[in-house]
């Protein structure tokens, strides 16, 4: 058994996972270190969503091991799509629940008034505070759950579908805040199923589907054959600027070969 | 006037007016997290299943507090075992375990007869028969569960708005859904005499959902609830007596007639607020038919 490295956060080692007969993570290996930012890819049923849980620590393996380093910190910002937008809170209600535990009174004390308008601040919705989160565009919704994890002071961030269901603008916000957190200190982990956007912005990635098929940087792990075992489909891989961009093999030729000479 | 103040005159009267208004504000706190976490349908069907402990205890001789409450708080915890494990579909389950309490309840009184004003005040409230024990007790059950929610404000609100991660924070959800069932339990154990078990439901729902069409913050919400279930009481049971109607109908009346004026004015705005309120919640069924006593 190999040894964990100083500066890893989790350890998963030949994690394996059901909710019912037929297993959802299968033998997965995977180390998340201080830092890191990662990407998790995979077609829907892969486990991504389940491999954050693994991460997260709501989900026990029936099978493997998981490691995580004595009293760190994890932040999770759930799919929007599973947020209810009809609750009623509004922005600092929300982000206030990352202080829950342990406290008994229901009013915010004045530290915790202070540092909820400061991770909306940094976050640039200080003037949103008292908006109800449904009154939000998709970015600004985002950055709310985001402000939430980091009242937590997290040391690993968690994030299911960031970028699922938002404009392409939107998702270059959510991107380059993540990049700026990242930078910070702040390891990221995140699922995705925007293939390109992850290869363009994210250092790390992880193909999965039920077994991790592959990880490493984008221009290793976003091979023809690794996307085809991911995803159970050929793809075609082009280059442009430096960057590997994954085209669906049906695409027609004409286009691919405009793409290849605005690649070249 | 004197007409109106007239009733003031009696002492039932009186206790039973404390007792209804104290019965809405605590249906309102309650309800709050009732129609946030999509239970409404647990609510009615939880108030059916306490009637069979109710039948059991009148026929048995038991005090009626300690054999509906064991019976209220055990079909509780099966109903929140159900639906958290998820064994077999909650809405069918919980469908079971309380239209059969319910229909228990009913085949006791059928064979053994009904004891008095009992079955009647059971099934659609009655103030005939409230004493001041009653006044203590509901006062004590609502401060009991005004405690609860205030100290357990930020438990509650993040285990009501998004389990998960209130679960990977550290927030003991599991304990939080037993609390609030245990709570919702002795609510409709305590308020089951003046609203009766057919009716309590609509207690529950109406003052919560009148209080969301009205604001987007969740503590202005729960104080909302609470006030608009005091008022619904107040009145409801002013108009009982001048009505002569049964206690739990009117009330659920003023509470409807609250809901109608409110979404007559906040028009689209009210809509948006409710629209999707259970959208999250587990998959709810028709709730139990009401049998109607012969």
């Amino acid at each position: 058994m190999t040894s964990a490295r100083d500066d890893e956060l989790v350890r998963l080692r030949r994690v394996t996972c059901t909710y019912g007969p037929d297993p959802v993570l299968v033998n997965v290996d995977l180390a998340v270190t201080s830092r890191q930012f990662s990407g998790i890819v995979g077609p829907s049923g892969s486990g991504k969503t389940t491999l954050l849980r693994v991460l997260l620590g709501t989900m026990a393996p029936i099978a493997g091991s998981v490691h995580r380093r004595r009293g760190l910190r994890v932040g999770y910002v759930p799919q929007v799509e599973s947020v209810n937008w009809s609750f009623p809170v509004t922005v600092s209600e929300c982000v206030l629940m990352a202080r829950t535990r342990g406290r008994l009174l229901p009013w915010r004390s004045k530290n915790e008034h202070a540092e909820v308008c400061e991770v909306l601040d940094r976050l640039g919705i200080a003037n949103l505070a008292e908006r109800h989160i449904r009154d939000l565009s998709g970015g600004q919704q985002q950055r709310v759950f985001i402000a939430r994890a980091l009242l937590g002071r997290p040391e690993l961030l968690l994030m299911d579908e960031p970028t699922s269901g938002v404009d392409v603008r939107t998702r270059h916000e959510v991107l380059h805040l993540l990049d700026d957190l990242n930078r910070d200190g702040l390891a990221i982990v995140l699922t995705t199923h925007d293939l390109n956007g992850m290869a363009a912005h994210l250092p790390h990635l992880v193909c999965l589907n039920v077994e991790v098929l592959g990880q490493g940087a984008p221009r290793e792990v976003l091979t023809a054959d690794v996307l085809e075992r991911t995803y159970g489909a050929r793809m075609e891989i082009l280059e442009h600027a430096g960057m590997p961009i994954v085209l669906d093999d049906y695409v027609p030729s004409d286009n691919v070969v405009k793409l290849r000479q605005a690649g070249a | 006037m004197d007409e109106l103040l007239r009733p003031f005159e009696f002492e039932f009267f009186r206790n039973g007016l404390i007792v209804a208004t104290f019965a809405g504000a605590l249906c309102g706190l309650v309800g709050v997290y009732v129609v946030l976490k999509g239970m409404s349908y647990i609510g009615h069907g939880l108030s059916h299943a306490i009637f069979g402990g109710f039948a059991a205890s009148a026929l048995l001789g038991v005090n009626f507090v300690l054999g509906a409450g064991v019976w209220g708080v055990a079909s509780a915890l099966m109903i929140n075992g159900v639906t958290r494990r998820r064994l077999i579909g909650a809405d069918a389950a919980i469908g079971v375990i309380t239209t059969a309490s319910f229909a228990l309840g009913l085949a006791l009184f059928a064979i053994f007869g009904r004891q008095g004003q009992s079955f009647d005040a059971a099934l659609f409230g009655s103030i005939l028969g409230v004493g001041i024990d009653d006044v203590w007790a509901i006062a004590a059950v609502t401060g009991l569960v005004a405690l609860v929610v205030f100290f357990g404000y930020r438990q509650l609100l993040f285990t009501t708005f998004d389990p998960e991660v209130a679960e990977a924070s550290g927030v003991r959800t599991a304990r939080i859904d037993a609390l609030l069932m245990l709570v919702l339990a002795i609510s409709i154990l305590a308020t089951m005499q003046v609203l009766g078990v057919t009716l309590i439901a609509a207690t529950l729902v109406i003052p919560a959902t009148v209080a969301r069409m009205l604001t987007n913050s969740f503590s202005r919400m729960l104080l909302l609830a609470t006030g608009i279930g005091a008022f619904t009481g107040f009145v409801g049971m002013n108009l009982s007596y001048h009505l002569d109607v049964q206690s739990g109908p009117t009330i659920v009346l003023v509470g409807a007639a609250l809901f109608a004026v409110t979404f007559t004015l906040t028009g689209a705005r009210g809509l948006r607020r409710t629209a999707g309120l259970d959208e999250y919640a587990t998959s709810i069924a028709p709730p139990p038919q009401v049998v109607s006593h012969q």
